[in-house]
C-alpha cells in the first residue's frame, strides 16, 4: 500500500512508534508461549512462575497503545489506510493481550502436572505433538504481526489460509487424550489438563486468523472471503 | 424487510440509483491558453451534497464555476464539453444566463452581503427576477432567513446594515439570499473557509438541513468537512476528475491511490 510519508512527519513517527509497540507485544506473547510448552515438557514450575510473573508486562503495553491509539485520532483526524490502520491496531493490542493470556493459561497449568514421562500411566501420554501445535500457532502470530507491520496483505491471507494445521493438531491431540483417559482412569487428570493447554494453543492460533484478518482490512480495504475453516466440530 | 449486509456506513440518505441533476461530460475548460480541466466526466445526484476535493489548482473552483457559467462573465475563459442540467446542455448557445444563475446559486469563501439592509440584501435578489407584492416579498424573505437559520438572530432588526452582522451571520445571509429566489442548485465555493468554528458548525448544520431541498455542490479545503457535510466527493488532482464515489468510500477505503494520498495528508 502507500509508502508515502505524511507530510507532517511527526504522524509517521506516531505511526512508527505504535507499530514498534505491536511488535514489542508479539514478541512478548510469542515468547510466552515457547516458554510455556518449554516449562511444561521440562515440569520447570519456577520458569513458568516467571512467565505468570511477567504476563503484566503485555497488559501494560495493551494500556499503552491503547492510549497512543486514541492520542493520534484526537490529533490527527486520520482518514481511508491510516484510519483502518489504527483501529486495526488497536483491536491487534487487545487480541495480542489475550494471546499472552492463553500463554499464561498453559504456564499456571505446568505445576498441576506430574513430570511428563514419570507418571504412573500404562501408556505414555501423547504430548510430542503440543510443541509443533505451539510452533505453528507462534508462528502465524508472528506472520499475521509482521504482516501488519509491513501491510503485507498478501502474507496477512496466508496467514488465514493456514488456520485449519492447528486445528488439525487440535482433533488429533483431542483423540489421542480421549483414548488415553478411556484406556486407564488414572490418565483422566493429566489429559484434561493437556486438553486444556492443547485448547489453548488452539484458541492462539485462531486469534492468529482473526489478527490476520484485520490486518488484510487495514492493508487494503476489502474483507477477506470467508476462510477455509478446519474442522471445528469434532467428530469422535 | 430491513437487511444491513454488507452495507458500507453511509453518511447519508441516499439512495444508490439517485437521479442525475447535473450531467458533466468532456469538459475542458479554458483560462486563455492554459487548459484547466481535461475530460470530465461526473455525474451529480439530485438534492443531496456532492463535495469536490483536491489541492490548490486542481480545478475544483473552476468546475463549480462552469456549472452557473459565471466563468463567462471573462471573454478570455472558455469551456467545452457538455454540461446537462436536467438533460438540457447550458453550454449552448442561447441559453438565459439570467435565468441559469437563479437556477443555480452561488455561495463564495468570504461572505458578499451588499451595503444595505438585511431585509434590502433578499428583497434585491427577489425584485431582481420576480414581481411581488409587499406583503408576499415580507414573506419570502422570512422564508429565506428561516431556511437560513439566521431569522431568529435578525428578526429585529431587519433595517440594520447587513454590514453590522458577525462574518458567520453575514455568511449565512448570502446562503438566505441565494435561496430566496428559489434555485434548484446551490454552489459552496469553500463556504467557511473564513469563519470561526462555531459559525462553521452552524453553516455545515445549515447544509444538513438544506440537503433534499436543493441540489448542493460543496468545494472544500477541509477535507473532514467534505466527510462530515457530503453524500458523494469527487478528487480533483492537476484538473483532472480522478476519483468520484459514495463520501463513507473516499475517506475510509478510496479505489485510486492518488486519492489515499491526498487524503491522508501525503501529497506532495
Amino acid at each position: 500500500m502507500t509508502s508515502t510519508p505524511h507530510t507532517l512527519k511527526a504522524f509517521d513517527e506516531e505511526q512508527n512508534a505504535l507499530r514498534a509497540l505491536i511488535r514489542r507485544m508479539g514478541e512478548h506473547a510469542q515468547r510466552a508461549l515457547d516458554d510455556a510448552l518449554r516449562c511444561l515438557l521440562e515440569h520447570d514450575a519456577e520458569g513458568a512462575a516467571r512467565i505468570v510473573a511477567r504476563d503484566h508486562q503485555l497488559d501494560d503495553m495493551e494500556a499503552q497503545a491503547e492510549t497512543h491509539v486514541v492520542q493520534i485520532i484526537a490529533r490527527r483526524a486520520p482518514m481511508a489506510d491510516d484510519l483502518r490502520d489504527l483501529i486495526a491496531a488497536h483491536k491487534i493490542a487487545g487480541t495480542v493481550e489475550r494471546i499472552g493470556d492463553y500463554a499464561k493459561n498453559i504456564a499456571k497449568r505446568v505445576p498441576m502436572l506430574e513430570p511428563v514421562g514419570e507418571a504412573a500411566s500404562p501408556s505414555p501420554l501423547p504430548v510430542s505433538l503440543l510443541p509443533e501445535m505451539g510452533r505453528v500457532a507462534g508462528a502465524q502470530v508472528h506472520d499475521a504481526l509482521e504482516a501488519f507491520i509491513t501491510r503485507d496483505a498478501t502474507l496477512a491471507a496466508q496467514v488465514c489460509a493456514s488456520d485449519r494445521v492447528v486445528d488439525d493438531y487440535y482433533t488429533a491431540m483431542l483423540r489421542s487424550l480421549l483414548t488415553c483417559m478411556m484406556e486407564a482412569p488414572q490418565n483422566i487428570a493429566p489429559a484434561t489438563h493437556l486438553l486444556f493447554v492443547a485448547r489453548n494453543i488452539e484458541r492462539i492460533g485462531d486469534h492468529a486468523t482473526n489478527l490476520a484478518e484485520m490486518v488484510y482490512f487495514a492493508a487494503t480495504g476489502q474483507r477477506l472471503g470467508e476462510r477455509v475453516r478446519g474442522e471445528d466440530g469434532v467428530r469422535l | 424487510m430491513i437487511t444491513t449486509q454488507n452495507r458500507p456506513l453511509d453518511t447519508g440518505h441516499l439512495e444508490p440509483e439517485a437521479p442525475i441533476k447535473i450531467d458533466v461530460k468532456g469538459l475542458d475548460f479554458f483560462y486563455g491558453r492554459d487548459q484547466a480541466l481535461h475530460g470530465v466526466n461526473l455525474a451529480i445526484p439530485a438534492l443531496a451534497v456532492t463535495a469536490i476535493i483536491g489541492p490548490s489548482g486542481c480545478g475544483k473552483s473552476t468546475l463549480l464555476r462552469t456549472l452557473n457559467r459565471i466563468y463567462a462573465l471573462y471573454p478570455e475563459q472558455r469551456a467545452a464539453g457538455e454540461i446537462a442540467i436536467d438533460g438540457a446542455n447550458i453550454l449552448a448557445r442561447g441559453t438565459d444566463l439570467a435565468d441559469l444563475r437563479r437556477r443555480v446559486g452561488m455561495v463564495f469563501q468570504k461572505p458578499t452581503p451588499f451595503a444595505s439592509s438585511i431585509r434590502a440584501n433578499i428583497g434585491f435578489a427577489l425584485s431582481f427576477y420576480e414581481k411581488l407584492s409587499r406583503s408576499e416579498l415580507a414573506d419570502r424573505i422570512e422564508d429565506a432567513l428561516r431556511q437560513a437559520a439566521l431569522w431568529d438572530e435578525v428578526k429585529d432588526k431587519l433595517d440594520q446594515s447587513a454590514l453590522s452582522l458577525s462574518g458567520g451571520q453575514q455568511q449565512r445571509l448570502c446562503i438566505a439570499r441565494t435561496i430566496a429566489v428559489r434555485p434548484e442548485i446551490v454552489l459552496f465555493d469553500e463556504p467557511t473557509s473564513a469563519l470561526d468554528p462555531i459559525s462553521t458548525a452552524r453553516i455545515e448544520e445549515l447544509l444538513q438541513e438544506l440537503r433534499g431541498r436543493y441540489t448542493i455542490v460543496i468545494v472544500t479545503h477541509n477535507m473532514q468537512q467534505a466527510a462530515r457535510v457530503s453524500d458523494k466527493t469527487a478528487f480533483f488532482h492537476l484538473g483532472e476528475l480522478v476519483e468520484f464515489d459514495q463520501t463513507s468510500r473516499i475517506f475510509t477505503s478510496p479505489a485510486v491511490a492518488r486519492t489515499q494520498d491526498y487524503i491522508t495528508g501525503r501529497y506532495g
